[in-house]
């Protein structure tokens, strides 16, 4: 089995695998295993069979821990996917050497990158995407700036809010073009208490600057999402951190010839998938983001299901295994059926099938 | 409203603290979660069992004032550091609140610290009682304060003054 992405879902889905006997390869473009993980400061939510209440940091540990002692996972860091054939020939450059592999299953966990949000100036330094300002200071310990202004309300921007105050940088405040805040109001109510004003209703007009970011400049929307004249504010920051969403990283399932369609609900382009997560190419599973963002609870559960799947269609019989894919989709399941998985509920019911299909610009169909 | 600011409202407040006889003996915790989501650690790491079992995941905590002793096995378990424990009980006029805290320095016994609301507002002065650290906290510590009475609703973070040696 050949997994691509060393974050939760392609960790997941190799422990899994190794478990029911199957000898696994997962490509990890880092020099560490994790993917965001390795950034995650905060403690998870979830139940707590699914490390709820452990920081993220120490949910990698626990998965490098179990990949390091599992005699059937063969591990390449710092090794990139470079294309995939039509014979289901997979090549990947590895230690200066271009490898090929043909594997019995192959599961895509590349996960997502940031969206980038549209304003004059947005190309000043002081300008990031939160999954950098979390990269600097959470793996290497570099502050980005002395004061910063948030763009986004979700968990990324109210979580990196926070980290940011963890780490001595003041945070100027947090903009939301939503008339609400789009995160946990856990999360919200932390940042607030410490001082740090959400805006609401709000958008960034445009940065301000002469060689770096000086001021961001922010106003009013109305409901339909016009600006209010006179309502602009000019705030004192040296960086501003977009925290705007994720879009599911699909390149290698379009290359392979998987079907893609568009659904705003889970980021953007994601492959139709069936209830196992197997794609419409027979020999490829996804899980995780490019799945549909999603949190990494979520994505643990989907690389375990798709591990399962690719184990039971590669000839593994019986009750057990069978038994335990059931559990592991009753537990995603029940992860998605509150008010904070509607959204995703609403995308996966939109997945249509392959007939519809063509109306989709990455569909190859035809 | 707190969907718009982060802060929640009195009405919020409502729903999550004790009745007045219950404050009066003695620590309790207050359990500021007020929306959906899937989340439980709270149920688990009770040992007294004071939080209603989760029917569905989802569920807001519920928590029985009766059964809680107060204990504050909770505060640093909870992933959205939404639990304080308040004890009325503490002094003649003052009581104690015990904060999730995760910032550096840590604050030290007995020093003056400015108390702060949920909007992060400068209420008065509190004294660290006591830094509660443990390996089972996870890097979590529960910080407990010394305020008013009539501030103990109101206190819900801290910040350490420009002069520390105040």
């Amino acid at each position: 089995m050949f997994i691509v992405g060393g974050g939760p879902a392609g960790l997941a889905a190799a422990i899994k695998a190794a478990e029911y006997g199957k000898k696994v390869i997962i490509v990890e473009k880092d020099f560490k295993l994790g993917g965001q993980l390795i950034k995650q400061t905060h403690r998870f939510f979830g139940s707590k069979e699914e490390c709820a209440g452990t920081r993220g940091i120490e949910i990698a540990k626990k998965m490098q821990k179990k990949i390091k002692n599992s005699a059937n996972i063969d591990v390449w860091r710092e090794a990139t996917v470079q294309g995939y054939y039509e014979d289901d020939v997979l090549t990947v450059s590895h230690e200066n050497k271009f490898k090929k592999i043909k594997a019995g299953k192959i599961i895509i966990a590349t996960g997502a990158a940031e969206k980038m949000l549209t304003f004059p100036n947005n190309d000043l330094p002081g300008i990031y995407g939160a999954g950098a300002v979390q990269t600097l200071m959470n793996i290497y310990g570099v502050v980005p700036g002395k004061r910063v202004l948030m763009i986004g309300s979700g968990n990324i921007g109210l979580i990196v809010s926070y980290q940011l105050l963890q780490a001595g940088v003041e945070v100027a405040g947090v903009i939301e073009a939503m008339p609400e805040i789009g995160g946990y109001l856990v999360h919200a109510a932390k940042i607030r208490r410490a001082g740090v004003p959400i805006y609401t209703g709000h958008t960034i007009k445009k940065a301000v600057g002469e060689r770096c970011v000086q001021q961001a400049v922010i106003c009013k929307l109305t409901q339909d999402w016009n600006q209010v004249a006179g309502s602009e504010k000019y705030i004192d920051v040296d960086t501003i951190c977009l925290a705007v969403g994720l879009r599911p990283l699909i390149d290698l399932l379009l290359q392979a010839g998987c079907i893609t369609t568009y659904i705003p609900e889970l980021g953007g382009d994601i492959p139709p998938r069936d209830e196992n997560l197997r794609t419409t190419n027979n020999k490829i599973y996804v899980a995780g983001d490019v799945a549909g963002i999603e949190e990494a609870t979520a994505a643990i559960l989907e690389g375990e299901l798709a591990a399962i799947s690719a184990v039971i269609e590669m000839g593994s019989k019986g009750d057990r295994i069978k038994g335990e894919r059931q559990i592991i989709k009753n537990k995603l399941h029940d992860l998605r059926k509150g008010p904070v998985g509607a959204k995703i509920r609403a995308g996966l019911k939109k997945i249509r099938g392959i007939e519809h299909a063509t109306k989709d610009r990455y569909s190859h169909i035809g | 409203m707190l969907q718009k600011t982060g802060i929640p409202t009195s009405d919020d407040l409502k729903k999550v603290i004790p009745p007045e006889e219950r404050l009066k003996k003695g620590p309790v915790a207050i359990v500021e979660c007020f929306t959906k989501i899937p989340c439980n650690p709270c149920y688990h790491s009770c040992p007294v069992g004071a939080f209603n079992e989760f029917a569905d995941i989802n569920d807001v905590p519920k928590l029985d004032y009766n059964k809680c002793t107060g204990c504050g096995m909770c505060i640093a378990q909870c992933p959205g550091l939404a639990i304080f424990v308040v004890d009325y009980t503490f002094s003649k006029d003052r009581g104690i609140v015990r904060i999730p805290y995760e910032y550096l320095p840590l604050p030290v016994k007995g020093q003056e610290v400015i108390a702060l609301n949920r909007a992060g507002e400068d209420v008065g002065k509190a004294i660290v009682e006591k830094v509660q650290s443990s390996p089972s906290f996870s890097k979590t510590n529960i910080i407990w304060l010394s305020v008013p009475k009539d501030q103990l609703m109101k206190v819900r973070n801290f910040r350490v003054g420009d002069n520390n040696d105040e």
